[in-house]
């Protein structure tokens, strides 16, 4: 949240500089700058000879506050959300002390980057590995807080969600540290900054918003009027309205709760693409157009007609695939018989 | 443990005071009295002129505060930022004091091996979710200001809704200098509920001239008229911060 508006800036690590902590001695050669935010700057690092991600800062209390939340993740069983640490230490550098801790290096796009690049598909698949993860965090009695794009890197192969900074994350009850305005549901006048799993799962609304809007908007209105809007006025959100909807009014209880209704808006859809057999039942005409628009994401809550519906539709998209495929052929070959006239021709 | 209170002035301004005493000097009289003060430069696309910072700065300095230089649209953010850190910097003043006189001399959290700091810092986020908070606001309404106010407004607002998260309670007041017909008015009196400026705000004239010195003398005389009048009903918060950080 807070960045680039500090007005000072208090300092900066030259990449091939040597970091040795003063408490455990270990020493980090810098390689470059990652990212820096309101609480001080990323670096890559090397110790030895295996990669590093570096946090430094001047404010030596931040570090350790961020620290005592990498530390009680370690203790959530089997959730990697965060990254791990590996260090905490101080560095007497030449502008004085700077605290600093080295972790885990998480590398890859972040999340709007990755479904640019590998296709919206994705996007269902990383929001439900974002709500299992959450779901461990919340039952741990912490709530993560600053949720946005930014902070999600998408690692792999296989493809897995993490977060990279965990500086806004509270323990449940308390207010939350640090907020982005735009996945904040104070900001929206949709409830307090009070560290509740709602809180998570409002902002993971407002990320799915954020992948059919990448620019985000600002709050005219506000309120759930504004958010409804844009949910309805895009192709890919209205689908999922429902849930949408329930996330930003809090409604939710806990994350496992909106990932069960986000698999049953999405698995109709899902599960065409396995089936076998034809069948006879046609969609719904409520859902046609929107079959129509995408074919990933489907509103469709009944699931009991789905197997047969499903085959059908299989096969229909075999027969359309093996139809357009001829076409393209032949286009392609008069294409070049075009071409080949032509170079007669001439 | 600790049961004192923190007390913040959060002046909001664009630019430098030109009237009346220095606000760098009762900034610093603020500070001995255990009142902290934080400001905020509010600036459009044009730049504030380094007067104008000099002073901003200095204020904040001399009040044992923070300050930030912020365009209009980043306020909310700031005022928000703002206040958490001044209250957790006012904290580890006190966590600090406590720790010298345990580990002696000139032990202070940041000479803890980071595995200690860790504990002491657990402490200090506990207080700072926990700790009474009164913060008197102070708005310049002179004529540059006056088309910034709404989103001042605004960020006040968001600043109720962050700090109504904690658990401690908060008193907030609100006063805009120059008034109409003295230097400083009163907005709102010390109340819980910051929401009830939404009503006030849009009402406010602005004026040509900026006494930011006795504004924040005046801020500093509603805290002491606060205490007096509670030491009549009962003794219990001594000053704790009599020399905060």
């Amino acid at each position: 949240m807070m960045m680039n508006h500090s007005s000072k800036n208090p300092f900066k690590v030259e990449p091939e500089t040597l970091i040795e902590g003063k408490w455990h001695k270990k020493q980090y050669k810098i390689i470059k700058e990652l990212g820096s935010g309101a609480n001080g700057i990323v670096y890559l690092a090397k110790l030895n000879s295996s990669y590093v991600a570096l946090k430094m800062s001047d404010n030596g209390m931040s570090i350790i506050s961020e620290v005592n939340v990498l530390k009680s993740f370690e203790k959530v069983q089997g959730s990697a959300l965060g990254p791990s640490l590996l260090d905490v230490d101080d560095w007497e550098g030449l502008k004085g002390r700077i605290s600093f801790y080295a972790m885990e290096y998480i590398q890859g796009p972040d999340l709007l980057t990755y479904i640019q690049e590998k296709g919206k598909v994705w996007t269902m698949v990383m929001i439900l590995q974002l709500l299992n993860d959450l779901d461990k965090l919340h039952k741990n009695g912490w709530v993560f807080g600053d949720l946005k794009p930014d902070n999600l890197i998408v690692t792999g192969p296989p493809a897995k969600i993490r977060c990279i900074d965990v500086g806004g994350t509270t323990i449940q009850g308390r207010a939350i540290k640090e907020f982005t305005e735009f996945f904040d549901r104070g900001y929206w006048g949709l409830g307090t900054r009070k560290a509740e799993p709602s809180y998570d799962l409002f902002s993971v609304a407002m990320i799915l918003i954020n992948t059919a809007y990448p620019k985000r908007f600002n709050k005219t209105s506000g309120g759930l009027t504004q958010l409804r809007e844009a949910i309805m006025k895009s192709n890919e959100l209205q689908p999922l309205e429902e849930v949408l909807i329930k996330a930003l009014k809090g409604d939710y209880a806990s994350a496992t709760q909106m990932r069960e209704q986000l698999l049953n808006l999405i698995n109709p859809s899902e599960r065409r693409v396995e089936r076998r057999e034809p069948l006879s039942p046609s969609p719904k005409p409520e859902n046609s157009s929107i079959s129509q628009r995408s074919q990933s994401v489907q509103r469709q809550n009944k699931t009991v007609q789905t197997a047969s519906r499903r085959t059908y539709i299989k096969n229909k998209h075999k027969k359309r695939g093996g139809w357009k495929e001829t076409i393209l052929i032949f286009v392609a070959l008069a294409l070049f018989y075009t071409l080949y006239i032509f170079g007669k021709l001439l | 443990m600790y049961s004192g209170k923190i007390k913040q002035i959060l002046l909001i301004t664009d630019g430098c005071s030109n009237q009346g005493e220095d606000p760098v000097a009762i900034a610093a009289l603020s500070r001995e009295q255990g009142v902290t003060v934080n400001v905020i430069g509010v600036i459009d696309k044009d730049v504030i002129d380094d007067k104008g910072i000099k002073e901003i700065e200095g204020i904040s300095m001399s009040g044992g505060g923070v300050s930030q230089i912020v365009y209009a649209q980043q306020l909310s953010q700031t005022v928000q930022m703002v206040t958490r850190k001044a209250m957790t910097q006012t904290l580890q003043g006190v966590v600090n004091r406590e720790l010298t006189q345990i580990l002696g001399r000139s032990q202070t959290m940041d000479d803890l091996p980071p595995e200690k700091r860790g504990e002491v810092m657990e402490v200090v986020d506990e207080l700072g979710e926990t700790v009474d908070l009164e913060v008197m606001i102070l708005v310049d309404t002179s004529a540059s200001m006056k088309h910034k106010l709404p989103t001042v407004k605004e960020a006040l607002l968001d600043l109720s809704i962050s700090l109504n998260a904690r658990t401690g309670e908060n008193l907030f007041s609100v006063s805009v200098f120059p008034g109409k017909s003295s230097e400083v008015d009163k907005l709102l009196d010390w109340t819980p509920r910051l929401e009830k400026l939404s009503s006030i705000f849009p009402k406010l004239t602005t004026g040509g001239i900026t006494p930011t010195g006795p504004a924040i003398r005046e801020a500093l005389s509603s805290f002491n008229k606060k205490r007096s009048l509670r030491s009549l009903l009962s003794h219990d918060d001594e000053s704790f911060f009599e020399e905060s950080i």
